[in-house]
């Protein structure tokens, strides 16, 4: 009896360990096909969320107010007019205008924002509070320090607030998630503030934001 | 004699947790033997808070202890510059000679890190909180700026700066500069002040900036950022040391009379 119930074990086993061999190079290559999709599943996922924001053809040409680092080498920003088509859609607007500061002045010497960082996505809350996906790269591109990285906030505040008014704060996140830090000293956990009355005005909401102290 | 073996075994369990047990009560306690602490001679006083002192109606100056951070350190090197020079490694060796500075002038002196290690934000914020009249001076060497030039920069406004705590008069934990802007703004006017005088180009006052180690940090704390790594000699960095340590200590015995510490540790005056 006790020779019967091992042969059967034995052999339950046996077929078990061929079934696994058969089954085993499929499952490989389902798992080799799904990591391949992963990745462009996530971009066509992101792509899907911006187009909804391409460029209407009713949008007026405005002289829109970019900021960047001041000739005078002295660290501090200054104003630039250029005309740009703008949506008056507050979220696509404040797209267009992140997407021409950092594509740079004419000077990239002036530049605020690393050359490669990228905005994935810029989401506006009803309360006013942006928030702006940048890509890896704004983080690791951007040269390490208080000053540049304080700068480079301020770029981003200030290029905000004279161009897109509901705009109120600013939230800072690199490749969809918060971080502690800009490049090891700036503090993204809070929200930076852009409009200082209308802040005010709607503190309640917000009680993390951060004073950009260059407005 | 399975019962003796299981009496065996029964022993032998009882005394691997003792032992176990003592072990770790004493390693717990280790660190704080190890800490980077110096006491200057003139100022053996320790820092204690009784009772009697919150209450104390004679207002009195509380600034005897500086924490000094030198930034980064570890896998975190901070600024790099063309030229291999590593912020984390400078401001270890800027360090050295603030704290001798400040040692001169009968302060104490404890260190956030001695060596290229990384002790998290909150860990560094801890040794200042951890202190009753303390300030807090976090050092780093920028990546850009005018080279040969220093800028100090205090925490930029935080929800609780104008004095709120919350119920039970307790300050959240993230937000442990808010009530410190104050005291934080005075302490680095006084530094800008003292290095504007050395450094030539350098601004007149401190700056606000969303710095995330001052944002926890419940104590008047600024950080002085030297530029910077971008010089093709380490040299011109070293050389800099000196002023800097000295415009540091001066700037932070200038502050002390300003620092009077009444009701609770901090309080504004």
């Amino acid at each position: 009896m006790n020779t019967r119930w091992v042969g059967m074990v034995l052999g339950g086993l046996f077929g078990a360990v061929i079934i696994a061999g058969l089954y085993f190079p499929i499952l490989k290559q389902r798992v080799k096909q799904t990591a391949k999709i992963q990745p462009q599943s996530e971009e066509q996922a992101r792509r899907e969320l911006t187009q909804s924001l391409t460029p209407t053809p009713t949008e007026a040409r405005v002289k829109a107010k970019l900021f960047w680092t001041s000739n005078a080498h002295d660290g501090s920003l200054a104003p630039v007019n250029i005309d740009l088509p703008l949506s008056n859609e507050p979220a696509l607007r404040a797209k267009q205008v992140l997407n021409t500061l950092l594509a740079g002045p004419a000077d990239p010497e002036l530049r605020t924002l690393p050359p490669d960082a990228v905005l994935l996505a810029f989401y506006l809350l009803p309360d006013g509070t942006g928030i702006a996906d940048f890509s890896e790269a704004m983080a690791s591109s951007i040269p390490s320090g208080i000053e540049s990285e304080q700068r480079a906030v301020d770029s981003l505040t200030r290029t905000l607030a004279a161009n897109v008014p509901q705009v109120v704060r600013l939230k800072i996140l690199i490749h969809g998630q918060e971080v502690e830090t800009l490049a090891g000293h700036l503090d993204l956990t809070g929200a930076f503030v852009v409009s200082p009355r209308a802040a005010q005005a709607t503190i309640a909401p917000q009680p993390d934001a951060l004073t950009s102290p260059a407005i | 004699m399975h019962n003796r073996l299981r009496y065996a075994f029964f022993a032998f369990f009882l005394l691997f947790a003792t032992i176990l047990t003592v072990s770790g009560q004493s390693s717990a306690q280790a660190p704080a033997q190890n800490l980077p602490i110096s006491v200057a001679p003139q100022n053996a006083t320790p820092q204690t808070l009784p009772p009697a002192y919150a209450d104390s109606p004679q207002p009195r100056t509380g600034l005897n202890i500086v924490v000094l951070d030198p930034a980064h350190g570890g896998t975190d090197t901070g600024a790099r510059g063309t030229g291999g020079i590593r912020e984390s490694e400078i401001v270890l060796q800027f360090a050295q000679q603030v704290r001798q500075a400040l040692e001169a002038q009968g302060f104490q002196v404890i260190q956030t890190r001695m060596a290229n290690e990384n002790p998290s934000f909150d860990d560094r914020s801890a040794m200042a909180n951890a202190q009753v009249g303390a300030v807090f001076v976090s050092l780093h060497v920028s990546s850009t700026g005018l080279p040969g030039t220093a800028r100090v920069y205090v925490n930029s406004d935080l929800p609780g700066s104008s004095g709120g705590r919350e119920a039970g008069g307790l300050i959240p934990w993230d937000r442990a500069q808010g009530p410190f802007l104050a005291l934080s703004h005075k302490l680095g006017d006084f530094v800008q002040g003292n290095l504007a005088a050395r450094f030539k180009g350098s601004p007149g006052s401190a700056q606000a900036a969303a710095i995330r180690q001052l944002r926890t940090t419940a104590a008047p704390a600024i950080a002085v950022e030297v530029s910077s790594v971008s010089v093709n000699d380490r040299l011109d960095l070293d050389r800099m040391a000196p002023a800097v340590a000295d415009a540091i200590a001066r700037g932070v015995t200038d502050f002390r009379p300003s620092y009077v510490v009444a009701g609770v540790p901090g309080g504004l005056r």
